[in-house]
């Protein structure tokens, strides 16, 4: 066990970030689920409390009669939730989808470079992740607006004759999604191509492939753990993204981020805002659960 | 078998326009005579002047940086636990939920993050502000330290430990004069991506901040709600500028330590 020989540092290193975690990240859940179950209140904070600790268990059973599923059927009531949900799954399904077909091709390219410049190339897609989310969002409003510079670009090149409307559509929200979460992607499947060996491709063609089907039958599904893992890693958070709905989208682009944001900030509805939480959190549980496992195997074979 | 071929020279070079080119077009406009950021009327530095004298801009830099400082210091202590603890505690009760914690937030969405974090503030009648920011910021950026550390430990040779506590040297001393030193790299770019991801973060901090407390990203975001500006490209250039010549030097620092801890080795291996 080497510097853990001792139990008292070993329980020390494990317990701090552990009763970290249990108090910043698993508790609050709770305690959003807690308060979607209570009802809506002029007050401050804004909802009738539902139950807390002090009042022990039989308080407990005394009060889950005044539990309310209202908030729950209010979200089943009003079309305007499910169709954001729905649509939040599809944007980010077809995303992720338009994502690996652009991604593919770019990490299979930065593999097959030259040794000497992989470096140079693998720091040119992490840049872009370090620069702000909100900047690049930010940074297509001026491409994307009806007198933008696409559009000047098109225009002069008399490609178009009036300017396409492309900001405030889902259009826009696609570029996005795709734009920001690209390094995402790009980074897992260049892992898992790098580290593939190219005697596999030559002995595939040696054995009569073609170059298409030696790809189908060997690289790919040689590359499909970095596949999951970048699909994974940008389907998720990309459900409930919303900045690049509320800058980039317009009205009509309902995304499940956004109604929460307004429900929240706009609605001061804090129970209505935790059941919309709350539901989003059941449909991501299992893609979650199945990213975990991929990072929990990754990690066994890291060893 | 390398295939460097015109196929794959040109998917990569599209693919690095895509991710360059907006990035590029949002600094050029922000050196814009011209009010308007999409017709270039010549270049000027008098938006960078003008920021100089926005106050509020200022003082939400202030607090950015603040927020960002301490947050990532604190999740770079956390988070190195925590990448310890993944990797030297392979069986103990609990570890499941414990590395399931270090994972999901990485790709939780953030308003959940958020909202969740601000009902636990308000749950135990914590102020919002400066501090809840911070918190919240620690939270989330200390799994990305734990996932970078962890890489670096897993590769990590346990016998200098080991060979560091036969000559005598009592377990604390050894992580801090043995261990930490050799995995600083790893530590210290989980620093910077902490420090960076604080710097980045809206939605969480829109959540858990409270009066008083406003970060640069927030007050980006409700400029540019009001419209593009070239002073809002200029201020994103700062910030652009900052994290690129950051992100650049801890990459050249980060490899030379690795170049000269190469060399010290082969050289102690050679006189052995």
């Amino acid at each position: 066990m080497g510097i853990f020989a001792s139990r008292f540092y070993s329980r020390l290193v494990i317990i701090i970030p552990y009763a970290w975690l249990l108090l910043f990240f698993l508790a609050p859940f709770f305690i959003v689920f807690r308060i979607s179950l209570s009802t809506t209140a002029i007050a401050i904070p804004p909802y009738e409390p539902v139950f807390s600790l002090a009042d022990g268990w039989s308080g407990f059973w005394e009060k889950a009669s005044t539990f309310s599923f209202d908030n729950y059927g209010y979200l089943t009531d009003d079309p305007l939730y499910f169709n954001a949900y729905l649509s939040s799954v599809v944007i980010a399904g077809i995303s992720t989808f338009l994502m690996l077909l652009i991604a593919y091709p770019i990490a299979y390219g930065m593999a097959q470079a030259p040794r000497t410049i992989r470096p140079t190339l693998l720091m040119l897609v992490i840049l872009p992740f370090w620069t702000s989310f909100l900047i690049r969002v930010y940074s297509w409003i001026a491409i994307l607006k009806p007198e933008g510079l696409l559009n000047q670009l098109l225009l002069s090149l008399r490609i178009i004759d009036s300017p396409l409307i492309i900001l405030n559509t889902s259009t826009a929200v696609y570029i996005g999604i795709v734009y920001s979460y690209l390094p995402f992607m790009v980074l897992p499947l260049y892992s898992s191509l790098e580290k593939m060996d190219g005697t596999l491709i030559e002995a595939a063609q040696d054995l009569g492939c073609t170059p298409i089907r030696a790809f189908w039958r060997v690289t790919f599904p040689l590359s499909l753990p970095g596949v999951i893992a970048g699909c994974m890693l940008v389907f998720i958070p990309a459900v409930g993204e919303f900045v690049i709905p509320d800058l980039l989208g317009g009205s009509q682009t309902l995304m499940i981020g956004k109604t929460l944001w307004n429900e929240f900030n706009a609605n001061r509805d804090w129970p209505v805002s935790s059941a919309v939480a709350t539901i989003l959190l059941l449909i991501l549980v299992i893609p979650i659960v199945f990213f975990q496992n991929a990072q929990a195997k990754a990690e066994e074979r890291g060893r | 078998m390398l295939r460097w071929t015109r196929f794959n020279i040109i998917s990569v070079v599209l693919g690095f326009a895509f991710l360059y080119l907006p990035i590029v077009l949002l600094v050029v406009f922000s050196f814009n005579e011209s009010k308007l950021v999409t017709v270039w009327g010549g270049f000027s530095t008098k938006w960078y002047v003008s920021l100089l004298s926005n106050q509020g801009l200022l003082d939400a830099a202030w607090v950015t940086i603040r927020v960002g400082l301490l947050s990532a210091t604190l999740a770079t202590i956390l988070g190195t636990m925590a990448a310890l603890t993944l990797v030297r505690f392979t069986r103990f009760r609990g570890r499941m939920l414990f590395s399931g914690m270090i994972y999901a937030p990485l790709v939780m969405p953030d308003v959940i993050t958020g909202l969740s974090l601000l009902l636990l503030f308000v749950a135990i009648g914590f102020d919002r502000g400066f501090w809840t920011i911070t918190l919240a910021h620690t939270t989330l950026t200390m799994c990305f330290v734990a996932v970078v550390v962890q890489s670096r430990l897993l590769s990590f040779d346990q016998s200098i430990e080991e060979a560091a506590q036969d000559l005598g040297a009592p377990p604390v001393r050894t992580f801090f004069e043995i261990t930490l030193p050799i995995i600083s790299p790893a530590v210290f770019s989980g620093w910077i991506l902490a420090f960076t991801l604080s710097l980045d973060d809206l939605v969480i901090a829109s959540f858990t901040s409270g009066p008083g407390a406003t970060t640069l990203p927030m007050k980006i975001y409700s400029q540019v709600r009001l419209g593009v500006t070239p002073e809002i490209n200029a201020v994103c250039t700062i910030l652009i500028a900052i994290v690129t010549v950051g992100v650049i030097c801890a990459s050249i620092i980060t490899k030379r330590r690795e170049v000269q801890r190469e060399r010290d080795e082969r050289a102690a291996a050679a006189t052995a």
